[in-house]
């Protein structure tokens, strides 16, 4: 059963496959830590994935450019933050409900555009997507070569931005004062950080990155858009931003672990075909259950995580 | 001469209540003012108009002369004006200096080993060493307080506002503290202090502004007042600092307490194998700087907390597994908690629901699960009448009644539940001096009726005037106990600080 595992050129495109299934997965979790670093819940990831998968698919099969497809997922992304922003931080409304209404409303909107704008079916799209190319020299290292620099584009934006929110969080006095927001506005409020611009512009950054996730499954992975094409990959999302503390380094190594075990969920499903496919499905969502469990009490989030800031207040 | 601040006819509003009535206030540079009132005067909310952090509804700001609007904390750091809150804006997890250079303008990068050796140098200057790398939730409230001193130095601020600093401190430590503000005043800073202690006016400050409900009733040069004089400007009337009281007679212990430890909120022993007893008749008063372990044992004792070990008797009987209801019904065990606001009222409920919080599943107030709402409104009705609790009437809400009035609710309630014992924790707390009179009075009429007092609270005065024995706490355990005849403020305050006597 697990025989691939001590095949080199097994092993290597059972990786890859995991590392392919979990770049989505960090898009979001990105997206996700920034917002909630800066004290906002964005449970509204797995909607913002949608939008942006239902807008790349449309910029990309109106234009005929995956460029265009992904700028059109940013836009759409940067909107539904502004929205969150507006309802959840300005006007104070309730972040989860919130978050889950946006989510709902983008399956129904979705769903419902991708009839409208796509009359003969969105499934039968061929869209033109990102299409991999390896980086010189370093496609040529043993395993790892062909595992993480024969990618796609968005694949080595993955990896930049990874680099670049870890850097800005925890290196520039810009990323201390976004600490400092989601742990104590108050304090960062006197010590002169404007907390609301900082926080809208977060979510709003945050908001457009989950979306580049939705269009990574539709312009690198799948090539077409189908109603909820990111099952839920939103909310694993989440798990992996509990599991990996808010820090997007260990949240990225977080998707990872995910995105293995559902290579090896898909592995086993084709393997195994006596044993129920649902069982070996439901694998990723039962990690990341057990993953929220086993950490209850041992994390700690942002301190004012979902808690609204105002000034007067007595 | 051109001030360095000037206020001119400032007026705030919360809703219906006017915190700041036509305020006017002239600071001259390098001086120490105090700003001296009751608590409720409107001296807090009119830092906060000049820190930027809310909105004047009229009236005129200048700074240096100039007219200015102060739209946020930024732009008044901009002005040079800084302020340190008497709750300490820190970002508690981040390190000293990380909290010192959050919000800096104009840099990019963090640039830690640069600010670390600025931070250090700027504490030497001062006369004090500073660790930056410590996290600032490790640090004593003393050195968070400089920290945060430092933190308005280190954006050039020159007009230090300091809401009441010295409730942090111990008797001790107001001293050298009082010799930084000095240091600061001749390296040109002007600073404002607020306070509403007197002795402390009369030490530090050049010139001082007295608020009476939201007004300035006075503006006096401090060498030429006395405290009397300035006790009867701030509360309106002749003060008597003294609360009459006879001499306590002791009987059987109720509360025993023997080697206990208690756990906080972060797992640490906030109590460490703590012992103490309370009689019959009789007010222990637990003296301490804050967060010595005074809110996790008054949890314990009263079963919002559980004990980690040791041993908890009341009237002879282990209650450390028993519930909180149980506690309260058989073993009558009342507690005034510290947070009246979160643990002592419901706020958003009538004064009628409040006034049964403890006992509404009992009779009369129910019957058969279904609450008597007429027998519940006589009963408070009663309640605010014997507790001179001024409101308009019983059906409204606790959120509108004055910090006093809410007080008094809470203690009239626990004292007519009959209680045993009584846990009382900083009953006094934000109240006028008015309220303090009438609680302490209720308390001592409750101690002569037999009921054992536990007696925590931050204020020495207090403590000396009230209790029987006062008994020390320090890193949760008893630094030391004496009658109240042998007690000084200098011994207790000696002990508070984990010296010896």
């Amino acid at each position: 059963m697990f025989n691939f595992l001590f095949d080199a050129h097994q092993l290597s495109d059972f990786l890859g496959s995991g590392i392919g299934l979990s770049v989505p997965l960090i898009f979001a979790a990105v997206g996700g830590v920034i917002c909630e670093r800066a004290g906002v819940f964005n449970i509204a990831l797995e909607g913002q994935m949608l939008l942006g998968a239902l807008a790349a698919a449309v910029g990309a099969n109106l234009s005929g450019s995956a460029e265009v497809g992904l700028i059109s997922a940013v836009l759409t992304g940067a909107l539904s933050g502004v929205l969150l922003s507006i309802l959840g931080v300005s006007l104070r409304g309730n972040q989860i409900v919130i978050g889950l209404a946006i989510t709902l409303f983008a399956s129904g909107f979705t769903s419902f555009m991708s009839r409208v704008l796509f009359p003969e079916g969105a499934n039968s799209l061929r869209l033109d997507g990102f299409r991999p190319f390896g980086l010189p020299l370093l496609e040529n290292i043993p395993f790892f070569g062909k595992i993480l620099f024969q990618q796609d584009a968005l694949f080595y934006l993955m990896l930049i931005l990874v680099a670049v929110t870890m850097f800005v969080i925890y290196r520039t006095q810009l990323g201390l004062s976004i600490r400092a927001i989601g742990e104590n506005p108050g304090a960062a409020d006197t010590a002169g950080v404007p907390v609301m611009l900082l926080r809208y512009s977060c979510v709003i950054a945050g908001s457009a990155i989950a979306a580049i996730g939705g269009a990574y499954i539709v312009l690198a992975q799948v090539f077409l858009f189908s109603d909820n094409i990111t099952a839920g990959k939103g909310f694993i999302a989440l798990g992996a931003i509990v599991l990996g503390r808010w820090n997007p380094l260990f949240a990225t190594l977080a998707c990872l672990l995910f995105g293995v075990f559902d290579a090896l969920q898909l592995r086993m499903q084709a393997t195994q075909p006596d044993i129920p496919a649902q069982l070996f499905a439901a694998m990723p969502y039962v990690i990341s259950i057990l993953a929220f469990v086993g950490l209850i009490g041992l994390v700690h989030p942002p301190a004012a995580g979902g808690k609204h800031y105002d000034r007067e207040v007595r | 001469m051109i001030h360095r601040l000037t206020l001119e006819s400032i007026v705030k509003n919360f809703g219906n209540f006017r915190a700041n009535d036509d305020v006017s206030l002239q600071v001259k540079t390098g001086s120490v003012h105090a700003i001296l009132g009751e608590n409720g005067a409107g001296k807090s909310t009119l830092m906060n108009i000049i820190y930027g952090l809310y909105q004047p509804d009229s009236g005129k700001i200048f700074s240096r002369g100039e007219e200015v609007s102060i739209s946020s904390p930024r732009r008044a750091l901009d002005l040079g004006i800084g302020m340190v809150h008497q709750h300490f804006k820190q970002v508690e997890n981040m390190t000293v200096v990380e909290n010192l250079i959050l919000g800096l303008k104009g840099q990019w990068m963090m640039k830690l080993n640069h600010h670390r050796q600025a931070v250090k140098q700027m504490a030497d200057d001062l006369g004090f060493s500073i660790e930056p790398e410590q996290q600032v939730w490790r640090l004593p409230v003393g050195m968070q307080q400089r920290v945060e001193i430092l933190k308005l130095l280190y954006r050039n601020a020159d007009l230090l506002i300091l809401d009441e600093p010295t409730s942090v401190l111990t008797p001790n430590e107001i001293g050298p503290f009082f010799k930084l503000l000095r240091r600061l005043r001749e390296m040109g800073s002007t600073i404002i202090l607020i306070t509403h202690k007197l002795n402390e006016v009369m030490d530090i400050s050049d010139r001082a502004t007295v608020m009476r409900s939201g007004r300035v009733v006075a503006n006096v040069d401090t060498a030429q007042t006395t405290q009397r004089e300035l006790a009867t400007l701030m509360v309106g009337r002749e003060v008597v600092f003294n609360v009459a009281r006879r001499e306590s007679k002791p009987g059987k212990p109720v509360l025993e307490v023997n080697d206990l430890t208690v756990l906080d909120d972060r797992r640490l022993e906030a109590v460490s194998g703590l012992s103490m007893t309370v009689r019959e008749g009789e007010i222990l008063g637990v003296a301490g700087v804050d967060g010595n372990g005074q809110a996790e044992l008054a949890e314990a004792i009263t079963g919002l907390r559980s004990a980690a070990s040791g041993r908890i008797n009341v009237s002879g009987m282990d209650v450390t597994g028993i519930s909180v209801a149980r506690r309260k019904r058989d073993l009558k065990i009342g507690f005034v908690p510290e947070d009246r606001h979160r643990v002592g009222l419901d706020l958003d409920a009538t004064l009628s629901i409040n006034s049964v919080l403890r006992s509404f599943k009992e009779r009369p107030f129910s019957r058969r699960g279904w609450l008597d709402f007429q027998v519940i409104d006589k009963h408070a009705e009663e309640l605010v009448s014997r507790y001179d609790v001024r409101m308009r009437g019983v059906h409204q809400k606790a959120r509108d009644l004055s910090g006093g009035n809410q007080q008094k609710i809470v203690v009239g309630r626990e004292i007519e539940g009959g209680p045993k014992l009584l846990v009382v924790s900083q009953a006094t707390k934000g109240l006028d001096v008015g309220a303090i009179e009438f609680v302490q009075k209720t308390l001592l009429a409750q101690r002569d009726r037999g009921t054992a007092i536990l007696y925590i609270s931050t204020e020495l005065e207090e403590l000396l005037n009230i209790c029987d024995r006062v008994a020390v706490i320090f890193k949760g355990r008893i630094a030391g106990e004496m009658n109240v005849s042998e007690a000084t403020s200098e011994r207790i305050g000696l002990l508070m600080t984990g010296g010896r006597t």
